[in-house]
């Protein structure tokens, strides 16, 4: 019975965590932006506008929902649903810190440690662009429906080099499981004997959350907004909070396989943790805010022809050096 | 065989079999954030590749050229403004200059430069306003506040110096409004100064980004014929390499004073229209800077009391003033019959006011060659074969205002 409490909680503390985080990550977003655009930002709602995530999602709650009149009703409604779950519990699998003693039981801080987890997250980020596909669809619209094509089409070119990427890494740890890369980097962070896949991973992982310069299925300035044009109310809320999770966890994916995890020197290991997602969050945001759009077959290209070739190549270079210097 | 669609696409029947695919037409705009206004483009898309595209406008469409014939040319004068809201002085500088020819009128040389100053700082002012909004078209989203935050600077000049932001009206037939303010050269220098810096900000955020030049580069070009051919005008026809600058070509307000360069594309891409555009601001900097330190000493407003309005001052104590400023602001003054055609350099092409007097203090006809009009229908053109995504940029490439086309 304690285990189950524990676990409990343990969700309810990590997804907590997680959704408030990617919340304030729009807050942080904003005044990056602003930072960057000689601006102030939201600094009205609450010290330096800490309040203003909070008073979006009333704003967007009570906003009414409107549904296209030829729209798949069910579809619609169901579909950023689709995008958001997915978003969450590929987190479940991500180590958040080192094990703790609590009422003197042993807990690691990690929701589920999958054997498979690294898996388990590609076959959960693999399913978070079914929710956009389904909504673009169900929307019976244009710029919705040009969206979803996109972002099928993206995601079909960038989940082979993002897995590829990362086999790098699994090959020196020999092992999928998450909480074991994190033990596997005691003495060094993969990043020194993997900084190539680092940088596919980094790329592949742009691709992924839909961000900019990759952000061909939303394109503003293309599309109106690509997929969730026709989205408001909670539903659009949805889809914008699913977008800040991806991001948030495959932060959290990239400094568990690349950077160490929760390792580090004097801080508390979750404050490490978290401290290196917001690296990447700030990488993604300062991305945003200086780079124009690709086109959408320059994207492709882009990912079949160098990404994917340049994440074989490290692949096979890796597994060469394992079996010369027998590691 | 199945029943073939009106638009069937062009494709290979056998590889298909029976399923046959249709192009989809898309409306963009007039609800739009990268139609620039209330443009409305129909594109017939096969997937994301166009295959057709129709620009429709209309949407804006006030009547300004009908307005103007039941206006004195003084009242008249106000409405040229409201065309190409981003270029006021220059929209005013055509009129004013047509009026001029009509009249027969020759302006002050510190009249003059103080209107190739303005002229120039417009030219800059509505530049910016195109580099922002096309970098903000193609997803580099900083470069648009960046350049908002300089135009902002030129457009408090104006406000200073005439009243008014956008709609400023400053230059009038004979003159100008009024004498700019005490600290007026002042103002200008210490932008100018500041401006080239700000200039390269711009271009390191865009000039050798490679994202940038692969969204930009041989993209939606256009050959010199065939930019000719439809009439393309300004930044677009100099970047497809022909050498046409009205204030090179046709000088008017003293341009042929001033030492400046044109500068030329080859490609006709949407990159090159952009080097030309920055390479032109530059440009207009070199131009305002002679202005500004070779401003003649002298009157401003011409010597014809039936056209220009007396100082304020003079009304109280002088009779002849009274009854001239009466008449201008009541009745307005006769202008000889007949009919001109000027044209001027404005931001976005060739500006041309062609006048009919009939002799009454009204114009019989008032017709505007308006250059975003003939640069927008050369977009079917430029974007035929190209993918969606292109049609946003060559869009942005062209600079179009709306208020121009449909006046």
């Amino acid at each position: 019975m304690p285990e189950l409490v524990i676990i409990l909680v343990k969700i309810l503390v990590a997804f907590g965590a997680l959704i408030l985080i990617a919340a304030y990550m729009t807050w942080m977003e904003r005044r990056v932006f602003a930072l960057v655009q000689v601006r102030y930002g939201p600094n009205r709602v609450g010290l330096a506008g800490l309040l203003q995530p909070i008073a979006d999602g009333i704003k967007l709650m009570f906003k009414e929902t409107i549904i296209p009149d030829r729209a798949d009703k069910f579809l619609f409604y169901f579909a950023p649903a689709i995008t958001l779950i997915p978003a969450l519990a590929a987190f479940a699998v991500v180590p958040f810190g080192d094990t703790v003693t609590i009422f003197g039981k042993k807990v690691d801080l990690l929701i589920a440690d999958v054997n498979v987890g690294i898996l388990y997250i590609f076959a959960l980020s693999g399913m978070g662009v079914y929710g956009v596909v389904l909504g673009a669809w169900a929307s019976n619209s244009k710029y919705p429906l040009l969206g979803g094509l996109r972002s099928s089409a993206q995601l079909i070119s960038y989940e082979l080099s993002l897995g590829l990427s990362l086999l790098g890494v699994v090959m020196i740890s020999g092992t999928l499981s998450l909480k074991g890369i994190v033990a596997g980097q005691a003495n060094l962070p993969y990043i020194f004997l993997q900084p190539v896949g680092f940088l596919l991973f980094l790329v592949c992982m742009i691709a992924e959350t839909n961000r900019a310069p990759f952000d061909l299925p939303e394109a503003e300035s293309e599309l109106t907004g690509g997929f969730h044009t026709e989205y408001s109310s909670m539903n659009f809320a949805t889809y914008f909070l699913a977008e800040y999770c991806n991001m948030v966890t495959f932060s959290a994916v990239a400094a568990t396989f690349f950077l160490g995890g929760w390792r580090g020197p004097i801080l508390p290991p979750v404050v490490w943790f978290l401290l290196k997602i917001l690296a990447f969050m700030f990488f993604f945001m300062w991305l945003r805010a200086t780079t124009p759009r690709l086109r959408y077959d320059q994207l492709m290209a882009f990912g079949w022809k160098v990404l994917l070739p340049l994440s074989i190549l490290n692949v096979i270079a890796t597994a060469v050096i394992i079996v010369m210097f027998d590691l | 065989m199945s029943t073939e669609g009106t638009n069937t696409a062009a494709r290979e029947p056998d590889i298909l079999g029976p399923i046959r695919t249709e192009t989809m037409t898309l409306n963009m705009g007039p609800q739009h954030p990268s139609t620039h206004g209330v443009l409305r483009v129909l594109l017939e898309l096969e997937g994301e590749s166009v295959v057709g595209c129709k620009p429709e406008i209309g949407y804006l469409h006030t009547g300004i050229e009908k307005n103007m014939e039941v206006k004195t040319y003084n009242k008249a004068l106000p409405m040229t403004d409201r065309m190409d809201y981003l270029a006021p002085m220059s929209n005013n500088l055509g009129y004013v200059l047509a009026v001029e020819k009509l009249l027969d009128m020759e302006v002050p040389r510190r009249c003059k430069y103080l209107r190739v100053l303005l002229a120039e700082m417009t030219r800059i002012q509505s530049h910016l306003v195109w580099l922002g909004t096309h970098a903000l078209d193609l997803g580099a989203m900083t470069v648009f506040l960046y350049c908002f935050r300089e135009r902002e600077a030129i457009i408090k000049i104006f406000e200073k110096v005439s009243g008014v932001r956008m709609m400023t009206s400053y230059f009038r037939v004979g003159g100008v409004a009024r004498e700019p303010y005490a600290e007026f050269y002042d103002d200008c220098r210490r932008f100018l100064d500041a401006f080239p810096e700000k200039m390269d900000d711009y271009e390191e955020l865009l000039t050798d980004n490679p994202i940038f030049l692969r969204r930009t580069e041989s993209v939606c070009a256009i050959s010199a014929e065939k930019a000719i051919a439809l009439g393309v005008t300004g930044p677009l026809l100099r970047a497809s390499g022909v050498d046409y600058d009205i204030r090179k070509k046709e000088p008017y307000s003293g341009y042929e004073e001033f030492d400046f360069e044109v500068p030329l594309g080859s490609a006709g891409d949407v990159y090159d229209r952009y080097c030309v555009r920055i390479a032109e601001m530059r440009q207009a900097h070199r131009i305002a800077m002679q202005a500004l330190d070779g401003m003649p000493e002298g009157p401003l407003q011409a010597d014809n009391p039936k056209v220009v309005p007396p100082p304020k001052e003079q009304l109280a104590h002088d009779m002849e003033a009274l009854i001239h400023h009466f008449k201008i602001f009541t009745e307005g003054y006769h202008v000889p019959a007949g009919e001109v055609y000027q044209v001027i350099e404005s931001p976005r092409g060739e500006l041309g006011y062609y006048i009919i007097s009939d002799g009454s203090p009204s114009p019989y006809k008032v017709k505007v060659r308006a250059p975003s009009f003939s640069n927008l229908f050369a977009l079917p053109e430029m974007v035929k074969g190209g993918m969606f995504g292109d049609v946003v940029a060559a869009l942005g490439s062209v600079d179009i205002v709306l208020g121009e086309i449909d006046r």
